[in-house]
């Protein structure tokens, strides 16, 4: 089924207690696309995404990933099936360093489950190189890193083990502008090598510079979807605020 | 985007130098407290208290709250307590010599590796019961072993109605030092030289292989240093322990039994936790165990192997304490989980997770067991004794916060 969408998400609900965080949500993700998801704090972003890296079940709704139904219940369930997400929070253990951090879970091991820590020290100088991020030094703790540099850490261990989704909740909020060009410039040379992107923002310019497509959501629930080049920043404005559908996309 | 790699020699060593030991300053602050504490004793007692016999008591002494402590730090890492081990140690001790004296032949060959294997279990099985009600029903574990606490002792007395079982297999009765309870000279020199051969085995290999990738090594000199300290100190070790002469036979005693499972332990334990995902994991859960959970790792069944390791501990200790002294009762092990966890602590783990060391907990262990014989020849009263260690612990504590506010950790 080469021609199924790389994820495929219809009607996913999730509340909690009487708070519906995401109400009927259906989406759809090709490979190479970049889908930029938009809405106010609040409006369920965090929450969609949660469901697809498995940090808690959907309440109903359907999940497909290259047209295969799936049932993702834990973190682990998503990254076998190639979902890899950087959490709003990065999501780092602070008191390990950057290689311990970027293997956590997934340690290369020599055998009964020793770590062969060049093997990793390797391939993590390696992709850290390849994205073009110079950290200071690899032994260094986390909590002595930078808020540029923690994202660097949370990025590339998505990009270490090939991701074919790769969900970024807020990459750039903690960002000064030279590290969110960076981040960029690095979102289309992955989306150029066939990775679907999911990218959650709340500042549309991101997304109009980067995505191929939005997806708005409002109080939980979808707005719409609408190529990025077939709307203008004050019809997504509109979407996002008000909920409203600009007139090219009313049927 | 190009794929140039930054020359690696440009960057500073990664993992070596900040995880070598010689290099944490607080580990050296603890050897150097430990020294005053034996410099301090040694003039104090003139001399009694650094002699080969003292020494080789100090040794037989620490090694049942030197193997739970190493068990105890991977638990206070992972932000977890573990109440129960001293009551564990006394059940875990009756059930041992019920299964020597009622259900095996007490002077039967197989009597002492099948009861050693029967309290292995028992602390195995108790630690998957704490296990499975901290990760899976979601109890604290300050509660659930604080009920096994309770539980444990008194399960311990009803078991055999608090009588004490005495005397143990005579084999067994080597596992805790005592009667042909040591290696002797010959031996223990073989186990030095076998552990020296391991440390500069183990060091030029990891120097090769960083090389060999072309990762930068920690300087020569650094190197010499670790490796040189490590070297005297088993030199030193095997001497004194050499030095001391059995009462009975006047033969060289060498390292006894105890001790050199203490280090066998302690050792295993250190590379667990440095080199073995399962340490990686725990550290990381202590950290944040949010951040492990995303991360895919299975965050309760880790807990719960972590309590079933700590059982294990519990039966080894057990299986010491008990044969040194010959018996098994019932009030065996009590209050030992305080000095177990006041070793951890002073060993630099920290309560609020994340951080500690078996090299750190084992070196916690000597220092109050140090402190104990060391009061003990000074006639300080046990009162007294109890106070002072006491004032140790809340002051370990205190400088350690003090460190590590102002190196910013
Ligand atoms: N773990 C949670 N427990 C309870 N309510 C939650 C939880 N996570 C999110 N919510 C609620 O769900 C709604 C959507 O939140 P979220 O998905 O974080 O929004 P966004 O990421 O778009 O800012 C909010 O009302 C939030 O308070
Ligand atoms: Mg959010």
């Amino acid at each position: 089924m080469t021609d199924a969408p790389l994820i495929e998400l219809r009607d996913v609900t999730k509340a909690f207690g009487g708070v519906h965080a995401v109400d009927r949500v259906s989406l759809r993700l090709e490979r190479g696309e970049v889908l930029g998801l938009l809405g106010h704090n609040g409006a369920g972003k965090s929450t969609l995404i949660k469901m697809l890296s498995g940090v808690f079940p959907a309440d109903s709704g359907d999940f497909y990933v290259r047209g295969e139904k799936v049932d993702i219940r834990e973190p682990r369930d998503a990254k076998e099936l190639g979902i890899e997400t950087i959490y709003q929070t990065l999501a780092l253990s602070e008191n390990l360093d950057s290689i311990a951090n970027l293997f956590i879970g997934r340690e290369k091991t020599s055998f009964f489950g020793f770590m062969d820590e060049v093997r990793m020290e390797r391939a993590a100088r390696e992709t850290l190189a390849r994205m073009k991020f110079n950290l200071p030094n690899l032994a260094t703790l986390v909590s002595s890193l930078s808020g540029g540099q923690r994202q660097a850490i949370a990025i590339a261990r998505a990009v270490l083990f090939k991701a074919e989704v790769l969900i970024m909740d807020e990459p750039t909020a903690a960002l000064g502008p030279e590290e969110t060009a960076k981040v960029g410039d690095l979102i289309r040379e992955l989306a150029g090598q066939g990775i679907g992107i999911i990218l959650i923002s709340h500042d549309i310019h991101d997304v109009f510079a980067l995505a191929d497509r939005m997806l708005v959501m409002r109080n939980g629930k979808m707005v719409g979807t609408a190529p990025t080049k077939d709307v203008t920043e004050d019809e997504a404005l509109a979407m996002i605020i008000a909920g409203n559908l600009p007139s090219a996309l009313q049927k | 985007m190009a794929t140039d790699i930054p020359a690696p020699a440009a960057q500073p060593a990664a993992g070596a130098v900040t995880r070598s030991g010689l290099t944490d300053l607080r580990l050296i602050a603890m050897i150097a407290i430990l020294v005053a504490v034996w410099v301090g004793f040694g003039v104090a007692t003139n001399g009694v208290f650094l002699s080969p016999r003292n020494l080789f008591n100090l040794s037989l002494q620490v090694s049942t709250v030197g193997v739970l402590a190493t068990g105890m730090v991977f638990i206070i890492v992972a932000r977890h307590i573990d109440l129960s081990v001293g009551s564990q140690i006394g059940f875990i001790g009756v059930v041992g010599a019920l299964v020597q004296t009622q259900i095996l032949p007490i002077d039967g060959t197989h009597t002492w590796w099948i009861s050693l294997g029967a309290m292995l279990l028992t602390g195995a099985a108790i630690g998957l019961v704490n296990g499975a009600l901290v990760a899976y029903a979601g109890i604290p574990s300050f509660v659930v072993t604080l009920g096994g606490l309770m539980f444990y002792r008194n399960a311990a007395y009803m078991l055999n109605e608090g009588r004490t079982i005495s005397p143990l297999n005579e084999d067994f009765r080597r596992i805790g030092g005592g009667l042909d309870g040591s290696l002797g000279a010959a031996t223990s020199i073989l186990v030095g030289a076998v552990a020296i051969a391991a440390i500069l085995f183990f060091a030029v290999a990891s120097r090769r292989k960083r090389a060999q990738f072309g990762f930068p090594n920690p300087p020569a000199s650094m190197a010499f240093l670790t490796i040189g300290a490590g070297v005297a100190t088993i030199v030193a070790f095997i001497a004194v322990m050499n030095a001391y002469e059995l009462p009975r036979t006047k033969e060289a005693a060498g390292i006894a039994i105890p001790v050199l499972i203490l280090i066998m332990v302690g050792v295993s334990m250190s590379v667990i936790s440095r080199r073995h995902q399962f340490g990686r994991h725990v550290f990381s859960l202590g950290g944040s165990p949010e951040s492990t959970a995303l991360s895919g790792v299975n965050t309760r069944l880790l807990t719960l192997k972590l309590f079933v390791l700590m059982g294990l501990l519990c039966g080894l200790g057990s299986a010491i304490v008990t044969a040194r002294l010959n018996a098994a009762a019932s009030v065996t092990g009590t209050m030992m989980e305080l000095n177990v966890i006041a070793a951890a602590v002073i060993g630099g783990t920290s309560l609020s997770g994340g951080v500690g060391t078996i090299v750190g907990g084992l070196l916690g262990a000597l220092i109050m067991q140090s402190l104990e014989s060391g009061m003990i020849l000074m006639g300080v009263p046990t009162p007294l004794q109890r106070m002072i260690v006491a004032v140790v612990l809340i002051l370990a504590v205190l400088i350690d916060l003090a460190y590590r506010a102002r190196s910013g950790k």
